[in-house]
């Protein structure tokens, strides 16, 4: 088993050289810090007979007028380390991510298809050249030789097995990156190179350097034997587009979303992956005069933001790009930018496809994919909170309830539910086989009323614009709680039998005129010491 | 039988393909699957609600249907099927269908503002399919604004859960879809005695409602709902009697119309105080 190393002498220089191709072959020099104080972190070999130093402000380095200064750019060796990746990836399918400017492949089986040792390493630097990188590479048995032979030797170096020793003897010792304590000693007692750190004894070494000392040792002499730590590909699935033109109508945006979503969903799948969150991004423009199509109002030209951001999360992860794109418009609808785009950024958190196998006699459910697209849809129509899975609170408080997201349950059910949270307090299932329980509908909000009382129970009711007697009425039933709060309620409950006057005392304010008799729960609010109907049973 | 009908045959299948499936295969649409509304009442006398067909639930208010209504969710979801209300007036209360024993999220709720936003919704779920049961409950909409909405729209919800597994309920205060329903069931308040016309006006102090008279107040137990079957598309059942039950038939254009009682409970909050005022 042989393994290759790939290193990349002036990582830092030749990542902003691979970026601006004018710069090769003249003398460079990087500055990096916090401004104003910018000092030289970088030089090429010109820059250095030019007379540059590690260390040197910007000012100095300013008087050195053939060299050319540049800022120390992350983003841009990000984007070369991620370019070498992809360039050792698609020679092995085993690589170790050593360091920014170094890289360690694993050639096991590579040989019947691209050759020998001489002729991979010769395709490695070719291919590092249409990058517009010049790399030193090295084979060896051992992954730190062939690690090391890189960082020393310039351009290709082949470790033959047993040779080791040999070749590395000649390498100064700094390419084994020994610690600045172990350095300055190893210095003064006048070890240079590797031989010489090889040729020392070692159990004095272990004595005076301690287990380092170890290491080093073994590292020179090519002993060093240890296992390649392989690196996971990171798929980054992100698409950007900058616009010549800013964007502000909602048909181009969705036209151009639609191409970007294409592209992303074809990468995804191609990766045997699906979309779980999408993130969009858009750069804004200026906020124009003219009143926005898409946030359908004037635009505040002093708050407008310079960028937008949201996420759209998707309960299934999903490669399809129409569905993505429709949700992404019923997002945009309701919640428009508030200035014209001139910059699209879309990235997708990928994540396995769905893979689920339904049971043999269970019915089938909503598709997950439709249904998103059913409540976004319906989310829009009547609102995100309208729209959902009822859940009731824990809370004596009436009609207390909340909206949750609507997702299918597969899960077999019970045919008893005990307890649904009343302070912990067991309520056995009310379901009863003989008869079904009376059901009753809210009136949201509730009505106002006006009671009519004979002693305890009320007599007469009135409300919107119906006059009627109560022939029977079971209460009051008290409840109160929350009184530490503002919202605290304290009430009386009654279900009561109304029997509506004729038709003629029954105005017109009510839409439906003929009310039939039927059982009502009206409750008197001791705080603000009103009537008002809850509901009717039906 | 012509020497080119095979030929004749596919060619036609061919042009069709895409539009209509199988055109020459005989389609039985008296054949249906009847699920349990969870009444045992409701069920001898109708069959059962049919799959793949609207189902028209009439009545006055007070009259029992949203108790009908709790009673199918309920049954559809412990036969873990998704199940949707499209409620036009928001009046629809979880707590209540939480102590019948449902599970509510099994339940996709939509609180209307309007009747359009409650056919909208209703179209958009239909269309997406996969519920087991559907409701579009307009009963608290007032006759005359569900009376203007155009007979299509029902055809239309109909031809919408054809050949699928949905079932689809519509709770009106009178009816409208007529024959775009499979089964018309008209709930009334209280027993109905004598002929099947006579109103509901010879109610009993109580009506309808049991109110049970203790020694301190009186407690709300239930009320009796009468139902009665107007139009199905089923195959008759057998007729029989049953104490408390009444089932006549009409000779009117050859339609069965069956009647019958049954009760619904009243299980209150055990946690209120119960009595008169302290």
């Amino acid at each position: 088993m042989a393994f290759a190393a790939i290193y990349v002498p002036d990582f830092a220089i030749q990542a902003i050289v691979s970026a601006e191709p004018q710069l090769r072959g003249r003398a460079i020099a990087l500055l990096d810090g916090k401004s104003p104080l910018f000092t030289v972190i970088a030089m090429n070999e010109s820059a250095k007979h030019a007379g540059i130093q590690i260390g040197m402000t910007a000012s100095q380095a300013a008087q050195f007028c053939a060299v050319e200064k540049r800022h120390r750019s992350g983003r841009r060796e990000e984007a070369v380390h991620s370019a070498l990746l992809d360039l050792c990836w698609s020679v092995s399918p085993r690589i170790e991510d050593a360091a920014l400017d170094t890289i360690v492949l694993d050639l096991a089986g590579m040989h019947s298809c691209l050759g020998s040792a001489t002729n991979i390493a010769r395709q490695l630097t070719q291919r590092a050249a249409e990058l517009g990188l010049k790399i030193n590479s090295a084979i060896s048995e051992q992954i730190e030789v062939a690690i090391h032979a890189a960082r020393g030797f310039t351009g290709t170096t082949i470790v033959p097995l047993g040779e080791e020793s040999e070749i590395l003897a000649v390498l100064p010792i700094r390419v084994l990156f020994p610690s600045s304590g172990s350095m300055e000693t190893l210095e003064r007692w006048g070890v240079r190179t590797c031989g010489d750190l090889a040729a020392l004894p070692v159990q004095q070494l272990s004595e005076r350097l301690g287990q380092e000392g170890v290491r080093l040792r073994a590292l020179a002499r090519g002993e060093f034997v240890r296992s390649l730590i392989p690196a996971e590909p990171q798929a980054l699935f992100t698409e950007k587009l900058e616009l010549d033109d800013a964007v502000d109508h909602l048909d181009s945006l969705s036209f151009l979303l639609g191409r970007l979503l294409h592209d992303l969903c074809v990468r995804l799948q191609n990766c045997s992956l699906a979309a779980s969150a999408v993130h969009l991004r858009f750069a804004l423009g200026d906020a124009f005069e003219k009143q926005s199509l898409l946030a359908g109002g004037q635009p505040d030209a002093e708050s407008a933001p310079e960028v937008y951001e949201r996420t759209l999360r998707l309960p299934v992860p999903t490669h399809d790009s129409r569905l993505l794109l429709n949700l992404l418009r019923l997002h945009l609808q309701s919640d428009p930018p508030q200035a014209s785009i001139v910059d699209i950024s879309l990235a997708a958190e990928p994540s396995r496809k769905r893979a689920s196998q339904k049971q043999l006699f269970q019915p089938n459910s909503v598709d997950p994919e439709k249904l998103e697209w059913i409540i976004a849809r319906l989310s829009k129509l009547v609102g995100t909170s309208n729209v959902g899975a009822p859940q009731t609170c824990d809370t004596h408080r009436p009609d207390a309830f909340c909206v949750n997201r609507f997702r299918p349950v597969n899960e077999p059910q019970q045919n008893r539910r005990k307890g649904h949270g009343n302070a912990g307090q067991f309520v056995e299932n009310r379901f009863h086989e003989d008869h079904p329980q009376t059901a009753l509908r809210m009136f949201r909000p509730e009505w106002p009323a006006r009671i009519i009382m004979q002693r305890e129970p009320p007599a007469r009711i009135s409300f919107r614009g119906l006059h009627g007697t109560i022939s029977a009425a079971s209460g009051p039933w008290r409840t109160s709680g929350d009184w530490w709060r503002e919202d605290a309620w304290n009430l009386d409950e009654w279900d009561v039998y109304i029997r509506f006057d004729s038709v003629a005392s029954r105005s017109a304010v009510t839409p439906d005129a003929d009310v039939p008799d039927g059982v009502y729960r009206i409750y008197y609010d001791h705080r603000c010491r009103k009537w008002y109907l809850r509901g009717r049973y039906d | 039988m012509p020497p080119n009908s095979p030929l004749l045959r596919s060619r036609v299948e061919r042009s069709l393909a895409g539009r209509v499936p199988a055109p020459f295969d005989y389609h039985d649409r008296s054949v249906t699957d009847y699920v349990s509304a969870g009444i045992p009442e409701i069920d001898f006398l109708t069959g059962g609600f049919p799959r793949g067909a609207l189902t028209e639930i009439f009545g006055p208010p007070c009259s029992g249907r949203t108790s009908l209504l709790i009673s199918a969710l309920r049954t559809r979801a412990l036969q873990r099927e998704h199940c949707a209300l499209i409620d036009a007036s928001d009046a629809f209360s979880p707590f209540h269908a939480e102590s019948a024993g449902m599970n509510l999220n099994q339940l996709l709720w939509v609180r209307c503002h309007s009747t359009h936003q409650a056919f909208y919704a209703t179209d958009l779920i239909l269309h997406g399919g996969g519920f087991g049961l559907v409701c579009l409950d307009l009963s608290d909409i007032s006759r005359e604004v569900v009376r203007k909405i155009p007979l299509e729209t029902w055809f239309r919800f109909r031809r919408a859960v054809e050949n699928t597994k949905t079932i689809l309920l519509l709770l009106e205060q009178e009816c409208n879809a007529k024959t775009c329903a499979s089964l018309v069931l008209k709930l009334a308040p209280g027993p109905m005695r004598g002929s099947a016309t006579e109103s509901s006006d010879r109610k009993s102090e109580m009506g309808d409602a049991h109110f049970l008279q203790s020694s301190f107040t009186r407690f709300f137990q239930g009320m009796e709902v009468h139902a009665q079957v107007v139009r199905s598309r089923t195959k008759p059942v057998a007729t029989l009697e049953f104490r408390d039950h009444r089932i006549s038939v009409a000779n009117n254009s050859g339609m069965n119309t069956r009647e019958t009682i049954f009760t619904t409970k009243f299980v209150g909050n055990l946690n209120f105080a119960q009595g008169s005022s302290l």
